[in-house]
């Protein structure tokens, strides 16, 4: 059992746990993930390790609320205990000084850009971060990026914080004003991910995505996550989950990822009649 | 009592079928399929066993149960001493009784089957340990030494389970290691409820743990802690690995990673361990369609499309490039696939994927083979007859054609030989190239058997105990000559 020791809503649908686990902290770098369960009758999903505490033996999750299991998780309270945690899983992110380089958050990848930004800092680059949401009320982590950045832009889609715009478009306007890009990093919605690896294509920069498909043991053992990159199959759980983004297909990982819409929808609706009904079947 | 009855006698009393569930109920539901002998059956079929001077069955068990002793015990109606003698050699025999294959081991062996059918040694074993489950007091065995040293087991699987068993018996501080989040491995995630029930598991692994073997879950050995730091960091003196192989094997067809396009890890793993065909009580979803064809001639194929079966779907086909003759798979659970509905296309390979919306999986096409000359390992191999193209209409295909050992032990553990198919290479004493590392099972012979896995964690168990036992006596020496 892994005790919830914080918990914080950052933003309509996005909430932060902290959760102890410390032998995951222990070993945790930029890049990782874990898969939880939260009870006995649930399905195993991975999150990015956005953060964790060797000393208090902590990691920190920010999670999306999307469908049911997202939807259970953000009813647990601080106290609480969540079945399963496993990990860190996948590899770490490839971590080298390259001068400048851009960070890339959508939405909540914001969260798990946020450690990449932490290395890469660490590392001694110069890091351009780049925010990109819907509008300012789904900005999150600002402050937290903003310190291990050297430069922070933030866009929105209504124009109601920093740019209007998208993230391409912030990219964009970076890269027309300033000079060579060691490497960019992006994380967010597949639709962001190969937008910016479409537009990062042509200068011939290189970008790495965070890939984040459907997912069961984390280990190599099921396949459920497999993409094609660069024409070959690879798991992104022991494979990735970071590849370089020129080579990803993205339209197979989009169907991929949506096989289950139907009934991921018909499970949510389930949970949320229970809710209503008061019945909390999960206690 | 002994066997009251002389040798012509004997052989004169047909080989007992066991109870079954019928196919047409059975291919609807994940209960148990076999349901084993009842008493009378089970004294009739010991009964036949000649009680041989030279016992060659036990040659045929990999793990060398002492069966004419058992089965000694069993025409005397003594089940729990049966029981007994049997976990003498082997600690889960509720797990080999069910997916042994026995017609290729211990009955294979047995003289009855030279004029007539051979003992059914492994529903006999089947019986006795299901008594002992039921009627038994279940305590384990006194363990007489204490060792001071600690083992690492990484993986929960029948390597796993019975190399703890063993070195608990002989008084190590045994931990077992699962990254999943129950233990049992391939028992639990592979092999369905409808072959071996999890409560029948459940108990099996509960035996094991009553020995004082710890079983940490959630916990992946390469990940969570590396080998090294098992040893340096967490104080193990010696560590078996026995992570199996579950890292599926694909065709590289066109279309394979469409939607609807399971390897049968992932769809048993699915359906078994996180319980898919009780959605949306359980959480993780599984689809099956109407037509569901599975790919491949083993054990995990059968499992596979026997599960699949029980989906509901209103065809089930088997694709397999040879013919049922040469499948891989224990020959009772191929007759089960076939009885319970299941249509088989033999001397056929897929050669594309075909999705008509590309959101799922609508068609597979296929091309006949015929059987050529003998490959390197003595079968024939199977050869493409030109322009006999035919095309299936599926929802869900789900291939099983052979697992590799999953990668991550040997990617994070320096100087541990593997081969380039990711098998741990091991000597004929179940060590690898690194001290007081010891490995087993399919992690190091690629896809094989639960008892082969059970007959590498008794080996490597003796090594261990062996190597303690040096590294012990060289410790002594050095003490003494400091001293």
């Amino acid at each position: 059992m892994f005790e919830i020791v914080a918990k914080e809503s950052l933003a309509p649908v996005l909430t932060k746990f902290v959760i102890r686990s410390p032998f995951i902290a222990r070993k945790r770098k930029a890049g990782h993930f874990v898969i939880l369960r939260v009870d006995d009758h649930g399905e195993r999903i991975p999150l990015t390790i956005v953060d964790s505490d060797a000393e208090s033996g902590t990691i920190t999750l920010i999670v999306q609320t999307i469908g049911k299991t997202t939807k259970l998780l953000s009813l647990k309270e601080k106290g609480d205990t969540l079945l399963d945690v496993a990990g860190p899983l996948g590899n770490p992110t490839p971590i080298e000084n390259l001068g400048t380089v851009v960070c890339i958050g959508g939405g909540v990848g914001t969260a798990e850009i946020f450690p990449i930004v932490k290395a890469l800092k660490e590392a001694g680059n110069r890091v351009v971060t780049i925010i990109g949401a819907r509008n300012k009320d789904l900005v999150i982590l600002e402050r937290e990026i903003s310190e291990v950045s050297d430069t922070l832009i933030i866009a929105t889609e209504d124009g109601s914080r920093g740019l209007k715009g998208l993230v391409t478009d912030a990219l964009s306007d970076y890269i027309q004003s300033n000079g060579h890009i060691g490497a960019v990093y992006a994380v967010g919605p597949i639709p962001m991910m190969r937008a910016v690896s479409n537009f990062t294509k042509p200068f011939d920069l290189k970008t790495f995505v965070s890939l984040n498909p459907l997912m069961m043991d984390g280990t190599g053992m099921c396949g459920a996550c497999r993409v094609t990159v660069g024409g070959e199959t690879k798991f992104a759980c022991v494979d990735g989950p970071e590849f370089e983004g020129h080579m990803v297909d993205f339209d197979e990982l989009i169907a991929r990822n949506r096989a289950y819409a139907d009934l991921e929808k018909q499970s949510l609706e389930r949970f949320e009649r229970e809710l209503a009904e008061g019945g909390l079947i999960h206690g | 009592m002994v066997n009251p009855l002389k040798p012509s006698e004997r052989m004169r009393i047909p080989r007992q079928a066991p109870i079954e569930q019928p196919p047409a109920i059975r291919n609807h539901n994940f209960e148990e399929v076999s349901l084993g002998f009842n008493e009378d059956l089970v004294t009739q079929e010991a009964l036949r066993c000649l009680d041989c001077k030279n016992p060659v069955c036990i040659d045929g068990c990999p793990v060398s149960i002492d069966i004419p002793a058992f089965v000694r015990l069993v025409v005397e109606k003594k089940y729990l001493e049966a029981a007994k003698k049997i976990k003498e050699q082997c600690y889960i025999p509720a797990i080999t009784g069910r997916v042994c294959p026995q017609e290729r081991q211990c009955e294979c062996e047995c003289l009855l089957g030279k004029k007539h059918k051979p003992l059914s040694i492994g529903k006999l074993e089947r019986f006795v340990s299901d008594y002992e489950r039921l009627y038994g007091d279940n305590t384990p065995p006194e363990i007489h030494a204490r060792r001071e040293e600690k083992i690492a087991i990484v993986g929960t699987g029948p390597a796993g389970l019975t190399c703890a068993a063993e070195l608990a018996q002989r008084g190590y501080r045994v931990t077992m290691f699962e990254a999943l989040h129950a233990a049992g491995g391939v028992l639990r995630y592979g092999i369905p409820e409808f072959r071996l029930p999890k409560a029948i598991l459940d108990v099996e692994i509960e035996n094991v743990k009553k020995l004082g073997v710890e079983i940490v879950t959630n916990f992946i050995i390469g990940r969570t802690a590396t080998v090294d730091e098992l040893l340096d960091d967490f104080g193990f003196h010696a560590i078996f690995l026995a992570t199996g192989a579950g890292s599926p094997n694909f065709q590289g067809i066109p279309g394979e990673n469409l939607p609807g396009v399971y390897s049968a890890s992932e769809f048993l793993t699915r359906v078994n361990f996180m319980r898919g065909y009780l959605f949306p009580e359980y959480d993780t979803p599984v689809k099956i369609g109407k037509r569901v064809a599975v790919v491949g001639g083993g054990n995990t194929a059968m499992d596979a499309v026997r599960t699949a079966l029980r989906l509901g779907p209103e065809k089930a086909y088997l694709i397999y490039r040879r013919t049922k003759r040469e499948m891989p798979a224990r020959a009772e659970e191929v007759d089960h696939a076939l009885e319970e509905g299941v249509e088989l296309h033999e001397l056929t390979a897929p050669i594309r994927v075909i999705s008509n919306d590309g959101r799922w999986v609508s068609k597979i096409e296929c091309v006949k083979m015929q059987l050529g000359e003998p490959g390197s390992d003595g079968r024939r191999k199977p050869v493409e007859i030109p322009n006999s193209n035919y095309i299936l209409e599926v929802d869900t295909v789900i291939i099983a054609i052979g697992q590799n050992p999953n990668p991550i032990i040997q990617a994070t553990t320096p100087n541990l030989a593997s081969t380039k198919k990711g098998t741990v290479v091991v000597d004929e004493n179940g060590q690898t190239s690194r001290e007081g590392v010891f490995a087993g099972g399919d992690l190091s012979r690629g896809g094989a058997t639960v008892i082969l896995a059970m007959r590498d964690g008794k080996l490597a168990a003796t090594s261990i105990h062996q190597y303690l036992e040096k590294k012990a006596v060289e410790h002594h020496l050095a003490k003494t000559a400091v001293s």
